[in-house]
């Protein structure tokens, strides 16, 4: 489906966006120790697209063949104008979710958005014990949470919980399923961190052991069959713990598109940390061209671009080699194989980083929670060492 | 549960049935996820309305179709899967 020209790969097919990812800020009241946002947002708190430029991004992106819309951050409900986007989203037959951690969710708010339009509401909770809520998210929002899925629910909207887990919250799998329940959720996404920003990192801190999600998952079984239809859960299995790596995205520019806050047109949440590749900008060349004819959507199409071991894998169209930024960050080669890959040259970093996740020493540093402070530290150079073993920018 | 011919569905809440331009084809939306279904499976849905009973989206799609054999099984084991699969409900 790709050609080579001059070693770069030209997409010959047209491929279209089902979903459309709006970051539309990174500005947050949380501080998640495992947020995946970019380690530098602080540099693009301050360029927003407008509310009219939104509006843009939504009808262009629908053009493209868009339908499935979250509307995500940072916390999207920090801006005042979410109610206007729902609308036209709406119009134009978008299936819309909105992702929150609920701070800012009023009645007024949820009545307005009801009646635009917003098909739902994802809320993250984080934990059972108020104490874990708080740590992790360096807030205090436990009860906050607590209202706001009540109120979700008692505006008939589905009930969809996104819960990150970590270290600190596997080994309330039990529990968290069971207040989902109790909360009358409908989806449950238990999410094991992946690693990438700020969480990758807090990584020897936030990763649990193989014999803990082994048991989460066995867990999360018993529960389904326990509570059959009545709510789905599902299990995002972490990839260090697997020996081939995930098809991220379900390929590069094949069905995911993400419009950053400040306008940036990516393939995946953390793009923007590959070398050598200037992304579009809505503010440019507009969407179409982003999505079809850019250099930097078209750079990782197909399987052209494939170094060994992937390009005479006869697994190559499986997993299309993997994640190009865990490519990146962790062997400072993006072309390179994935290397939660068994057969990646780079597999053992997977290895030493599982090992150092249970390393004492290691699991005592400081987290550096995702916060303004913290980045301003991160973009100046100041935390250098703590970056020292990622190839993440800057 | 097996299907009845009596039997009035509807489209599942929370999820929403619609046709797609750029995909030429039906789709079905729903929390963290979609599918693109096929033309008959589009065919089917598009009857499934919270009106019709069983009995008459067969009876109708018959009609439509008057050259295609044995399309009752198809049509009977097509709403079956979508109600398996929680994307239609009982009106009824």
């Amino acid at each position: 489906m790709a050609t080579q020209n001059n070693g770069v790969a030209a997409s010959v097919t047209h491929t279209q966006p089902l979903w459309l990812l709006a970051e539309i800020t990174y500005r947050c009241p949380l501080h998640c120790a495992f947020c995946y946002n970019p380690t530098d947002y602080d540099k693009h708190t301050q360029n927003e697209l407008s509310t009219e430029q939104w509006i843009n991004v939504l009808r262009d992106a629908r053009k493209l063949g868009a339908l499935q819309l979250g509307i995500s951050g940072g916390e999207p409900l920090l801006r005042d104008d979410i109610e206007e986007i729902v609308v036209e989203a709406k119009k134009l037959g978008y299936y819309s979710n909105l992702i929150t951690s609920g701070v800012g969710l009023t009645e007024k708010r949820i009545q307005a958005f009801k009646e635009g339009g917003l098909d739902h509401i994802q809320l993250s909770m984080h934990d059972i014990t108020e104490e874990i809520n708080n740590f992790i998210t360096n807030t205090k929002t436990f009860e906050l949470k607590k209202k706001v899925a009540a109120m979700i629910k008692s505006h008939g909207y589905p009930m969809v919980l996104n819960v990150v887990i970590h270290r600190y919250n596997i080994g309330h799998i039990k529990e968290i399923l069971e207040m989902a329940e109790a909360l009358g959720a409908d989806y449950v996404e238990l999410a094991n961190t992946q690693y990438y920003g700020w969480s990758l990192l807090n990584r020897n801190q936030l990763m649990p052991t193989k014999e803990q999600i082994d048991h989460a998952e066995k867990v999360t079984n018993e529960f389904r069959e326990k509570v059959g239809n009545k709510m789905k859960v599902f299990f995002v299995v972490p990839d260090y713990f697997s020996d081939r790596p995930k098809k991220c995205m379900n390929g590069w520019g094949e069905v995911f598109m993400i419009v950053t806050a400040n306008g940036d047109v990516l393939p995946c949440h953390s793009a923007r940390v590959l070398p050598n590749i200037e992304f579009p900008n809505v503010r440019d060349k507009g969407l179409m061209w982003a999505w079809q004819d850019s250099p930097a959507f078209n750079r990782y199409r197909g399987d052209s671009w494939m170094k060994e071991p992937c390009r005479t894998c006869p697994e190559k169209e499986k997993d299309l080699g993997g994640c190009r930024c865990q490519a990146f960050l962790l062997s400072g080669d993006a072309e390179s194989a994935d290397p939660v890959c068994s057969m990646s040259p780079h597999h053992h970093l997977i290895e030493k980083a599982i090992e150092d996740a249970q390393n004492p020493v290691l699991q005592a540093q400081p987290i550096l929670f995702r916060n303004d402070k913290n980045s301003k530290k991160i973009i100046s150079g100041e935390v250098k060492d703590l970056i020292k073993d990622f190839h993440a920018t800057p | 549960m097996t299907i009845e011919n009596q039997d009035i569905y509807k489209i599942a809440a929370h999820h929403r049935f619609q046709w797609e331009e750029a995909q030429q084809s039906h789709v079905i939306l729903f929390p963290e996820g979609m599918v693109k279904l096929n033309g008959s499976a589009g065919e089917v849905l598009s009857l499934v309305n919270g009106k019709n009973s069983v009995d008459q989206i067969v009876a109708s799609l018959k009609e439509k179709f008057k050259d295609v054999d044995g399309i009752e099984k198809d049509i009977l084991s097509m709403i079956q899967f979508a109600f398996d699969k929680a994307w239609i409900e009982k009106a009824n």
